[in-house]
């Protein structure tokens, strides 16, 4: 028995020791959020992976869960800048977005400038679905607006496009090096895809101006993020460099996966 | 009878002068190295994990999380009390004060708003995007080293020997969970029905639960397979189970070490990393 009591105390020794270490240590893995650190590169790799997986599993027309009106159960939760303070915004607000157009340019053949009567003149599409934050929240909510494919069509998109950028007109950071307004991409797979919708109407009213006015997009396949809200601007482009860092988006610019499929 | 059991009886009594307590193969390489892999791979999960959860300290029942209505069933959080931030933790609509661990945690006089503490996220500061790269990363790595591992079980036997419990397995369990309570350990070639279970559980149920509800998630696997979140009960059930998950591996972890100490750490770590390890000189009659 006494041998047993001595390696008690041995153990319960090594279990301090040991749990000392992982309590002061976790500063220790602090250079994997240094952007420009070799294994957090090497690390990256995995999410090209998950990227080359799931769209080797999802075939291009493959729809995201459309759910319910019983499941809209609570208002969309709005998030990121909710009310823009953007003058140039602020004055298309004030009268109804009656002035606002769309502007569609880069590899098309038609650049266009669509108003909001324009487009919902187009086909629309109506659907329920459930919207997930990178940060781990889930809101279902009946998204209406037009298939971005009918506005790509009726532009006619150029062979070596491959990417849209979204530009939108909330400026989401102000810092010394100036004004970040919010910016997002997408490519020609997730562009055409049924669900991928500019959305004008949410809950059947028109969409509110903290969930995005007057235009938002809706990927239904990726996180919120990719949904960028205050569209004014659709450009289709062969390479992301040259936007903001060269990421795809704002978030894509600090540290978040262009791809956001997981 | 091995040879090394009949020379330990030979010599007398093993149990009082020194035991010859014969030294045998006890792990193959295929088990040494997923191992050890998957040591490293679930550290970094959980410390990472966290740091996700830290984005949004809540979970919920169902598709979506309610804001407009209630269907919590966990939040970590934190309130001002006259200029004191206290951390507040409410599980199944119970609130317990949870100052320095949960809710508000950090050095005395700059207590910090957050779920989990610094010490127990990567990175130590509130991170989400560097959560999800390391987190992704090692689950990927612990999903391949599990198929690995399953293939080469399968194959050299140690599946059907080592994991899955067989009929006697389970007829000697309540004298083997006594003995355990008893603190009194055998040291046999083969695993102990206790062990089996808990590694059956662990590597055949939570692991594989583990990575289900983590891809229940991701809305990209939602458009390939929207039965999954459906099978937990909605994508924010498929989180909280991929948290209560979280918190079993942890307990068996606990649990592990305390075996493995009390069963002789040098010996224990000696056959996980060489494969070699001691036995008890009777265990000629339990196999």
């Amino acid at each position: 028995m006494a041998r047993l009591i001595t390696r008690r105390n041995f153990l319960t020794g090594t279990a301090l020791a040991a749990s000392g270490i992982v309590l002061s240590g976790c500063d220790v893995f602090d250079f994997l959020g240094e952007r420009e650190n070799a294994m957090r590169q090497f690390m990256l790799k995995a999410n090209g992976l998950t990227m080359r997986a799931q769209r080797a599993l999802l075939s291009p027309d493959r729809l995201a869960t459309e759910f319910t009106e019983a499941d809209i159960r609570q208002p969309m939760r709005p998030n990121g800048v909710t009310r823009p303070d953007d003058i140039d915004y602020q004055t298309l607000a004030s009268n109804g977005f009656a002035d606002f157009r769309l502007e569609v340019t880069g590899l098309v053949d038609r650049p266009l400038s669509l108003d909001l009567e324009a487009i919902r003149a187009m086909p629309a599409r109506t659907q329920i679905t459930r919207h997930d934050c990178v940060e781990g929240w889930s809101c279902i909510a009946k998204w209406t607006g037009v298939p971005l494919q009918a506005i790509l069509d009726s532009a006619g998109v150029r062979p070596q496009a491959r990417y849209v950028v979204f530009h939108c007109m909330d400026t989401i950071e102000r810092s010394l090096s100036g004004e970040v307004k919010y910016y997002e991409s997408i490519d020609m797979i997730d562009a055409r895809h049924p669900q991928t919708i500019l959305a004008y109407g949410m809950n059947d009213m028109a969409l509110p101006i903290e969930n995005g006015a007057p235009l938002r997009v809706r990927v239904e396949r990726q996180l919120g993020y990719k949904m960028a809200k205050y569209v004014r601007g659709i450009e289709v482009v062969e390479s992301l460099a040259g936007f903001g860092a060269g990421q795809g988006g704002y978030w894509e610019d600090r540290g978040y996966e262009w791809y956001a499929g997981i | 009878m091995r040879m090394a059991d009949i020379l330990e009886r030979q010599s007398g009594d093993g149990r009082q002068t020194a035991p010859a307590r014969p030294l045998v193969h006890r792990q193959s390489a295929w088990t040494r190295a997923t191992h050890w892999i998957w040591a490293a791979c679930l550290f970094f999960l959980l410390l990472s994990g966290l740091q996700i959860f830290n984005a949004h300290p809540a979970l919920y029942l169902g598709d979506q999380s309610g804001f407009q209505f209630d269907n919590s069933v966990l939040r970590i959080g934190a309130r001002n009390d006259g200029g004191t931030i206290i951390g507040v933790t409410t599980v199944l609509g119970r609130s317990f004060e949870t100052t320095g661990i949960l809710g508000a945690s950090g050095p005395d006089g700059q207590l910090q708003n957050r779920a989990f503490p610094a010490w127990a996220t990567i990175p130590s500061y509130q991170d989400l995007a560097t959560g999800r790269v390391v987190h992704f990363f090692f689950a990927w790595i612990l999903a391949g080293t599990l198929l690995v591992w399953l293939m080469a079980s399968v194959i050299n036997g140690h599946f059907r020997r080592d994991i899955v419990p067989t009929p006697s397995d389970l007829k000697a369990l309540p004298r083997d969970v006594a003995d355990h309570a008893r603190l009194r350990f055998h040291h046999r070639r083969s695993y102990n029905p206790l062990q089996k279970l808990s590694y059956a559980v662990v590597l055949l149920v939570l692991l594989p639960l583990m990575i289900a509800t983590g891809l229940a998630m991701s809305p990209g696997m939602n458009a390939v397979t929207p039965w999954l979140p459906e099978l937990f009960g909605g994508r924010q059930s498929a989180r909280t189970l991929h948290f209560v998950i979280m918190v079993l591996l942890v307990l068996f972890f606990v649990v592990h070490i305390v075996m493995v100490l009390a069963a002789g750490p040098i010996n224990e770590l000696r056959s996980m990393i060489t494969g070699w390890g001691r036995i008890d000189p009777d265990d000629g009659k339990d196999r």
